[in-house]
């Protein structure tokens, strides 16, 4: 197309010769004001703001620029002042026609009117701008509304005044109303169907073309090809011609791919199960406030249709008594979900603490069959739900038939726990715990990879394979083999990753392309100039906190020259826009107001080196960790505080200097300590990817507890072939050195620098260099002397002894008549509040067995919840089924063992007869605790590892990062982590060797940044920072003065403290850097 | 005097483990009183004595060491 060139306010402009004036003023960077002028919509010229000086042929005159071509030479002003003077007439006349609308009171207080001086027309909403009609007539084709009657009469309406049949409720009309005169009841009586949001759930609403949600990656929006009217009608159009970038594709089809791959992991997740299954259940779809768990999950959250504020969906009240129900559609035979979905239980509990948090008068309950409560942690988690938060956990399951009352609250009825009578109780709100089933198109995906699936629709995989499909190369993750958590994924994932990548080990790296990062600006000898941007964080910091005040309070701080607030400031769109303005506004120093720098630093330091900024010249104010979340109720001095955390920050971001990180090298060896099922599988993990490694084990024999298992639920399963495959394969490893009876005596290093001694089995003490380290150093049953006449009796006997003696003919079944076994005896007790995991599922294991021997055998499971979850679920449906009895007790009445003539009796009150019983048992089986190693404290410090307080090792986050320790290139693997099954250990190993393949792949890391420096002519040599140095790392050099290697501290700065000259300071804390915070405390 | 006294309270936290005992109470939402100001290091083991004289000679009513 043509170009023409014309001057605007003095500046040459080139515009292409179908612009108007009004496009290439905008282009050119110039403001105009106008509201009749839309992107999408022929231009009308009726609102007459737009209007500038245009000189064209030797002449000048007004003109509405919006309806003006472009021509060549053309002179054009917008800001001189007969055009000021003429567009102000056109606001008066505005603001007297609609006094009361506050866009156009706003935009005639920016002409500096504050009144109306003309006499007050009509008290209007529409300017008459017409483009709603211009909308729906040129967009959207229908002409549902037009201009009727003239002069002072004249308005927008339908024909013949009547609601008009025509109009499609599509809204186009009222979403470009630059007042909001429009409303679609008075155009139609058709109803608009709102289109449900399925992030939100039925709760919430969107629109044809949008992002599926905040965080959502990639963070661009999308069109509903099925509600859009472009799709629908083949008109409309609005994006693409308001998209100034050109990214609307109405044309774009689905793509077929081909790649070439050597190995597939399948990770399609789960679906919630949907309610509506069984018609009538709990009355979900026919009673509003009747919701599925994760319509509530929704209903809590910040950026949830309720902004997190709880409240029901028929009225909004805010609800009182809320019941959680669980297990809809889980271990229920009847509609095939036979299988605990593993999750139910910890979510409800995390809603009914967080609903609580949220709003103090909720009262939580929470029907169930039993509290699964296995994961780490999770025990003591369940013990502060009741005690802390007060929610009641009731076991009986409420009639799936809720009456409604008139109030929209909800009766239901259930069975009283002491199985005497029912009771009826009404709640304001109802959640449906619901389960996770396989997704829709798991089916066609197995077809497609030949891969089988179970009975449920999971897929299928080996016991002790874990993550393997059925056909080769094929890995799988997730939920996708039965129900998981976050963190059971998170492991999960990592093995499926290894396993896929130990099959292409050889094409490692070819495909890898470095990133490149611009040149990075030299601001040594600039001034500071500051950005600070404060994020709302949705409303989660918003809510509590000022946020456009805290913006503005950080534009008056010294060298701040720039602020302002986003939605999420760490959403890519914000990211590509921080970059941006860092250039733009020469910024040489940034400060992100928001959450913590533990998890987001990373990401804005990389946007400040995107746009040439060294990443050591940023800083986090932490408001949302720091003041909203924890301030929730002191709004002002929540404010206050963010206020005082910007203005510390501004303050210390002015001190920073650039530093710079350089490559150090990487011992390619890895160490594995601990020669049990996960030691033996991380180490032949690590061989099989390439790296050498030093498998040490304490005892004798490798094979630590899976010695002293036989056999498993599953009967294709043999954990004995299983350790003797292990052992074979690691003896015959030439990747792999093997010391049994060998121990870890010292340990030192970093991250690709480890040095440990280990003593050997003969006492000769040898020295082994390593990058990484897995710990699997097991863990213990617990031997419960004392309890329940155990070592008294013979016939008492722990699950494992008893599983011993069945594999070993050491004992006949045939001549048993009665056996009892009792749970949690050493778990879930006040001093050991977790739950050990494996033992229900054991119990059973051995129930099944004996009663497979012999039919006749009495047995009887005396429990607290039988926590057999995911698919665990069928084996306690098939022990049930073989007539083993199940028996509750509370831990205020435990079992009463007693002997006499050698007879074992064991008496227990049954809930369910409301009476004591009394049973004779010939042999009487404990389901024992996990206990971490006895030595597992002395050990842990001598590795600096943490543990947790019930003397597991403690990973780096609980969900997010199970298999690493936060120290750097450790990682952990197995029952030192915490109590588990055979298969989740061989899956947490191969993990593990997985996390520490991403240490030992790479050509070196990056040393430096935070860590102490030695200003050498300070340095007296007096030794105390080589004594005081928790991991030994200063060295006195030849030349007679201490030396810090960066690539092995770790910046904490015990040194630089203790040097009594002051000649070691820390980059990125150096003194004055730290208190460049406090010196604005109270200022 | 109308004025109850708010103290000004100065917290040198330890990135690794009170930084993020900070970052979890976040998360639980644990209310505390809010007269306290965070500020990070990479571990306490950099926290001597003109770092706190100082932080009183700024203002501090109080320090806390957290690491």
């Amino acid at each position: 197309m043509n170009t023409v060139n014309l001057e605007i306010n003095g500046k040459a402009v080139t515009a292409t010769e179908d612009m108007t004036v009004l496009q290439a003023a905008r282009d050119a960077g110039f403001t105009i004001p106008t509201l009749c002028y839309h992107e999408a919509l022929t231009p009308f010229g009726g609102c007459r703001l737009c209007q500038v000086e245009i000189t064209s042929g030797g002449r000048t005159r007004l003109a509405t620029s919006c309806t003006y071509k472009v021509e060549e030479g053309l002179i054009v002003t917008t800001d001189s002042e007969p055009v000021i003077r003429a567009r102000k007439i056109v606001m008066e006349m505005l603001l007297a026609r609609c006094p009361n609308v506050p866009l156009i009171q706003d935009m005639a207080r920016d002409f500096g009117i504050e009144k109306p001086r003309l006499k007050k027309i009509k008290d209007e909403n529409c300017i008459l701008c017409g483009m709603c009609v211009r909308m729906c007539a040129e967009r959207m084709g229908v002409s549902a509304i037009s201009f009727v009657g003239r002069g002072i009469h004249r308005k927008i309406d339908t024909p013949f005044q009547v609601q008009s049949n025509v109009c499609r409720t599509c809204g186009a009309c009222a979403s470009v109303c630059p007042t909001g005169a429009i409303t679609i009841e008075d155009i139609t009586s058709n109803v608009p169907v709102p289109i449900p949001s399925e992030f939100d759930t039925v709760l919430g609403t969107r629109h044809p073309i949008y992002v599926p949600f905040p965080q959502a990656i990639p963070n661009v929006p999308t069109i509903d090809k099925d509600t859009c009217i472009h799709f629908l009608t083949d008109q409309c159009g609005v994006c693409e011609s308001v998209c100034k970038v050109g990214a609307i594709n109405y044309e774009q089809e689905d793509e077929i791919l081909e790649l070439e791959v050597g190995s597939i992991i399948l990770a399609p997740g789960f679906k919630p199960y949907d309610p509506n299954y069984i018609e009538g259940d709990y009355g979900y779809n026919r009673m509003p406030n009747v919701v599925t768990s994760l319509e509530f999950e929704r209903v809590l959250s910040a950026s949830g249709p309720y902004q997190g504020q709880v409240m029901r969906p028929s009225d909004g009240r805010h609800p009182e008594k809320v019941a959680w129900i669980q297990c809809v559609g889980s271990r229920k035979a009847e509609i095939c979900k036979d299988y605990c979905s593993s999750v139910c239980c910890m979510y409800a509990t995390k809603q009914a603490i967080i609903a609580r948090e949220h709003d103090a008068r909720i009262h939580p309950t929470i029907f169930n069959m039993d509290i699964r409560a296995f994961g780490k942690g999770f025990e003591r988690y369940y013990v502060s739900a009741q005690e802390k938060f007060g929610v009641k956990y009731i076991q009986a399951m409420p009639s799936p038939m809720v009456r409604e009352l008139g109030n929209g609250n909800l009766l239901l009825e259930y069975m009283n726990e002491d199985g005497q009578g029912k009771t009826a109780e009404e709640f304001d709100m109802i959640v449906l715990s619901i389960g996770l089933e396989p997704s829709e198109h798991t089916k066609e995906l197995a077809k497609t990879f030949s891969i089988e699936l179970d009975d449920f629709g999971f897929c299928k995989i080996p016991e002790l394979e874990p993550n393997i499909a059925s056909s080769p190369g094929i890995y799988v993750s997730g939920a996708f083999s039965a129900p998981m958590d976050i963190p059971e994924s998170v492991m999960n994932a990592s093995s499926a990753a290894f396993l896929a990548s130990r099959d292409i080990t050889e094409a490692r790296g070819t495909l890898v392309t470095e990133r490149e990062y611009p040149p990075e600006r030299d601001v040594s000898d600039e001034e500071p100039r500051v950005g600070v941007f404060v994020c709302r964080c949705g409303s989660n910091i918003a809510r509590v906190v000022d946020v456009p005040g805290v913006a503005e309070y950080a534009k008056t701080l010294p060298n701040v020259v720039y602020a302002e607030e986003n939605i999420y400031t760490c959403s890519t769109d914000t990211q590509i826009k921080m970059a941006k303005i860092i250039e733009e506004h020469g910024l040489n120093r940034v400060v992100v107001a928001s959450c913590s720098p533990r998890t987001h630093e990373p990401l804005f330091q990389d946007t400040c080196r995107e746009a040439g900024l060294n990443k050591y010249l940023f800083e986090m104010a932490n408001i949302r960790d720091q003041c909203s979340w924890v301030h929730a109720t002191h709004m002002p001095e929540a404010t206050a505080k963010s206020k005082d955390l910007v203005r510390m920050s501004v303050s210390r971001v002015c001190m920073l200097e650039p530093l710079h990180e350089s490559p150090s090298p990487i011992t390619k060896n890895g160490l594995v300590i601990g020669g049990g099922a996960a030691g033996m599988n991380s180490a032949l993990g690590l061989a099989a990817q390439g790296f050498e490694t030093v498998l040490v084990e304490r005892e004798s024999e490798l094979g630590g507890n899976l010695r002293h298992i036989y056999y498993t639920n599953e009967k294709e399963s043999d954990p004995q072939v299983l350790l003797k495959s292990l052992i074979e394969r690691v003896q015959n490893e030439p990747r792999l050195t093997v010391y049994t009876g060998a121990e870890v005596k010292g340990f030192s290093g970093y991250v690709g620098n480890y040095h440990s001694t280990i003593r050997t089995s003969i006492g000769e003490d040898v020295q082994v260099d390593h990058g990484i380290v897995i710990l699997a150093t097991g863990a213990v049953e617990y031997k419960p002397e004392g309890e329940y006449l155990y070592g008294e009796s013979e016939n008492v006997m722990t699950q494992h002894e008893l599983e011993e003696r069945i594999a070993t003919n050491g004992i006949d079944a045939g001549e048993l008549k009665s056996v009892v076994m009792i749970q949690c005896v050493g778990s879930r007790e006040p001093e050991h509040n977790y739950c050990s995991r494996v033992c229900c599922t054991a119990a059973i294991k051995n129930a099944i067995k004996l009663k497979d021997a012999n039919p006749d055998v009495n047995i009887y499971v005396l429990y607290r919840d039988m926590r057999t979850y995911a698919m665990k679920e069928l084996y306690y449906q098939e022990a049930r089924k073989k007539g083993v009895l199940f028996i509750r007790y509370e831990p205020e009445r435990k079992p009463d063992v007693s002997q006499a003539d050698g007879k074992l009796k064991v008496k227990i009150f049954d809930p369910v007869l409301d009476d004591e019983v009394s049973i004779p048992a010939d042999k009487l089986i404990l389901s024992t605790a996990i206990r971490p190693q006895p030595d597992a404290a002395e050990f842990s410090s001598k590795l600096k590892l943490p543990l947790t307080a019930d003397g597991f090792y403690m990973e780096a986050h609980m969900k997010l990062r199970p298999l690493d320790f936060v120290n750097e290139g450790m990682y952990l693997c197995g029952l030192a982590h915490s109590p588990k099954f055979i298969s989740e250990s061989l899956s947490q190993a191969q993990g593990a060797a997985s996390r520490a393949v991403t240490i030992l792949s790479q050509p070196h890391l990056m040393s430096g940044g935070v860590v102490s420096v030695v200003n050498q002519g300070d340095c007296v040599a007096c030794l105390t920072c080589v004594r005081v140095c928790p991991f030994n790392v200063p060295k006195i050099n030849e030349d007679g003065v201490a030396e810090i290697e960066p690539a092995a501290c770790q910046g904490c700065g015990i040194c630089a403290s203790a040097c009594p000259c002051n000649a070691i300071s820390v980059q990125h804390y150096r003194d004055e850097q730290i208190m460049a915070k406090s010196a604005v405390l109270c200022s | 005097m109308t004025d109850t006294y708010e103290p000004k309270v100065i917290a040198f936290c330890c990135h690794y483990c009170t930084y993020s005992a900070a970052d979890l109470a976040g998360s639980m939402r644990l209310e505390y009183a809010p007269n306290i100001r965070v500020v990070k290091l990479m571990c306490t083991g950099k926290v001597d004595v003109p770092l706190l004289l100082r932080a009183f000679e700024d203002g501090a009513d109080a320090a806390f060491v957290g690491g």
